[in-house]
């Protein structure tokens, strides 16, 4: 029988950097979805459109190589990958409000982003429709028995976070269906990017989600420079991988103060605050943006580090590296501890049912290029030899932690923390001399982009017509995160639920594009 | 441990940092619009409720930072509130997409008078980089009575709080 990826690689390609596109006629993608049942090893990261494709970006966890298939909309629809890829319900339900395409056998059919408000329906479609889209008040699933109570919580939750709202179902102080309903901070941004040059779009790229505002635009230049073969000088490279680094810290930081706040422990959250703090005012300083929102740029990076920047990055770290291990006595401290052991467990079984990464992603950084075997199609990613610190810490200590639970969750942050120290300080050592970057030819092409977020890999898909952006998509971990939540509330007590929602992490503006 | 933890805050005293002077000219023109506008009287306190309109989180990151320990808000009278019905400011965030403008109007009904409205961010002040889109109004204004406006994207912790002081300062003096 035909395996769903000999399918996709004996389909033709289209030039796609650095790896290309398989195009399938409907009949064969139709094929595909049915035999991706039989290979769990494919992993599916992403599912878009355009106005007359669907995409879907795949992971061969094997190979280790994405594999970006694509076939062609007919009679406005395309074969679903919902009933053999449980996390494309939400792909589809997207890719079907913002143009108009609809999964034929998807396993949701409901409104996802489009809560009927817009003045128009399938806004990035060749045909706007009109306005009037039909979801209010929303559809969620049936409880299945009326002795359950509902409880619904957002959008305006009160809490200082991204608007969501969360449907609870529960038998009294248990929680047995958590739903949650998105699409609240959809702005447009994909019909925004469209028609702008990269540079320009960099900037919606970096405001997709702010807690990955760096590794979103990592991904996005990386793409752009994929699509135009442009290469970048080793200098920008080096800050990236800075900035890549300084803000995987300030995020953990912030969710292991907000479990820890979550938890009643001040304390920790204090801690985590004033690091956090120092971080950003060294981010100020070197970069001259606390977040360092657009220092990172289609060809480069912004500008150079000011004078001074580097230092003030290395006091920050080293007082972090100094407070670490307060840090992590205080979590394995028995009151927090045992508030956190437990508690909001996710099986490696369901991660990887979701491709939600982290536990089985390959081992590469977001923090350097990568690097493509020109001959050979096996294991295309490959890390530079820079990150070989981060990659020998990730041997000696595994991330994917046996028990799942919030503080498996909290050990693995503290320990990428270190790494990042670790890592950042040996960058900046070594900062190679030049320029900050290159011109980006006004080309046309198709490029693919990666980039490890604090809270998971971000890919970023996109085609240039003459240096215009034709059409682009941004995968935000999220996407594969919120499901999980879902599973992980099952059977929780309703009191930990803000304890949950803290370790995740998650934020509804990456997926609600 | 403990005692180690207490006897070095007793010894470098609180992490928060020493507040900056008010901005005497925002609070000035703030002052005359509260006048103006007839205001009643709030008192020297601020209770805040944080309302996202859509925004990209950067701002909330900002507002985490405020609300810690750095700036220790309660000091000066500000804290954040979990329910429109205790809050005398909305503050709020984000371009205002269209999909949250009901919530927005909900929250704002629930919030006893007198109250008051913040934009905190470029987005919420105008539409930011997000102007135009058809998923967005273009700014808290487009449907709210704004009295504060707070540029920036992000805007830092010290200038959020130094409009929210400049309000309560307006607010003593009118």
């Amino acid at each position: 029988m035909t395996t769903a990826s000999a399918i996709i690689r004996d389909a033709e390609t289209e030039p796609c950097l650095p790896w290309p596109r398989h195009v399938l006629p409907p009949a064969e993608w139709a094929r595909m979805a049915a035999t991706l049942a039989d290979e769990p090893t494919l992993a599916l990261l992403a599912l878009w459109a355009d106005t007359g494709h669907a995409y879907a970006l795949l992971l061969d966890e094997t190979a280790r190589t994405p594999l970006l298939v694509s076939t062609t909309v007919e009679a406005g629809g395309y074969s679903a990958l919902s009933l053999v890829r449980p996390v494309a319900a939400w792909f589809e339900r997207m890719v079907h409000d913002l143009w108009g395409h609809t999964a034929i056998g998807g396993t949701d059919q409901r409104p996802w982003l489009d809560h009927g408000h817009w003045p128009q329906t399938a806004p990035m479609a060749l045909r706007v429709g009109p306005p009037g889209g039909r979801s209010e008040p929303p559809e969620f699933l049936s409880a299945g028995s009326d002795e359950l109570d509902q409880i619904p919580l957002g959008p305006v939750d009160g809490g200082i976070a991204a608007a969501s709202h969360l449907r609870l179902t529960g038998r009294g102080e248990t929680i047995v269906r958590l739903e949650a309903r998105l699409g609240y901070t959809h702005k447009g941004t994909l019909t925004l990017m469209r028609g702008k040059s990269p540079r320009a779009a960099a900037r919606f790229a970096a405001r997709l989600s702010a807690e990955a505002t760096v590794a979103h635009a990592i991904a996005f230049a990386r793409a752009t420079e994929a699509a135009l073969g442009c290469e970048i000088p080793p200098r920008a490279v080096a800050w990236r991988a800075v900035m890549a680094e300084l803000e995987r810290v300030a995020v953990h930081l912030g969710d292991l103060g907000a479990t820890a706040d979550a938890a009643g422990f001040a304390v920790v959250s204090a801690l985590c605050a004033s690091h956090a703090e120092a971080i950003h005012r060294a981010a100020q300083l070197a970069f001259g943006h606390r977040l360092m929102m657009d220092c990172v740029i289609p060809g480069g990076v912004a500008a150079d580090a000011a004078p001074g920047g580097p230092e003030a990055i290395g006091r920050a770290l080293a007082s972090l590296a100094g407070g670490l291990p307060d840090l992590e006595r205080l979590h394995n401290s028995a009151p927090l501890a045992g508030h956190l052991s437990g508690t909001g467990v996710i099986t490696v079984a369901a991660v990887a049912r979701f491709a939600a990464g982290k536990a089985d992603l390959p081992p590469f950084s977001s923090s350097v290029p990568l690097r493509e075997e020109a001959a050979g199609g096996d294991n295309a990613i490959r890390d530079n030899p820079s990150t070989s610190p981060k990659r020998d810490a990730e041997r000696a200590a595994p991330r994917s932690p046996a028990a799942g639970d919030i503080a498996d969750r909290a050990r693995t942050r503290l320990m990428e923390i270190a790494e990042s120290i670790r890592l950042t300080r040996t960058l900046l050592e070594a900062i190679p001399a030049g320029a900050v970057s290159a011109p980006l030819p006004p080309a046309s092409g198709e490029g693919i982009g990666f980039a490890e977020a604090a809270r998971g890999d971000i890919w970023h898909w996109l085609r240039l017509d003459h240096g215009q952006i034709a059409s682009v998509f941004m995968r935000d971990p999220a996407w594969a995160q919120w499901p999980l939540l879902e599973l992980a509330l099952a059977g929780q007590q309703a009191e930990d639920l803000p304890l949950i929602l803290a370790s995740f992490g998650l934020t509804s503006s990456g997926v609600d594009l | 441990m403990l005692w180690q933890r207490i006897g070095r805050t007793l010894r470098d005293g609180p992490r928060a940092e020493p507040p900056a002077p008010v901005d005497a000219q925002t609070a000035a023109s703030l002052a005359g619009r509260l006048e103006a506008a007839a205001q009643a009287k709030l008192g020297r306190s601020l209770a805040i409720l944080h309302v996202d309109a859509g925004s990209c989180g950067g701002c909330e990151i900002e507002l985490r930072a405020l609300n810690s320990v750095i700036h220790d808000l309660e000091r000066f009278g500000i804290r954040f509130v979990t329910s429109p019905r205790h809050a005398d400011v909305l503050l709020v965030t984000g371009p205002l997409t269209r999909n949250l403008v009901e919530a927005l109007e909900q929250a704002w009904t629930a919030t006893p008078e007198p109250k008051f409205v913040v934009a905190v961010g470029d987005c919420a002040v105008d539409g930011g980089v997000f102007k135009g889109s058809y998923a967005v109004t273009g700014g808290v204004g487009t449907t709210l009575p704004v009295d504060l406006l707070i540029g920036g994207c992000p805007p830092t912790p010290e200038r959020i709080l130094a409009g929210l002081r400049a309000l309560l300062e307006a607010n003593a003096r009118s």
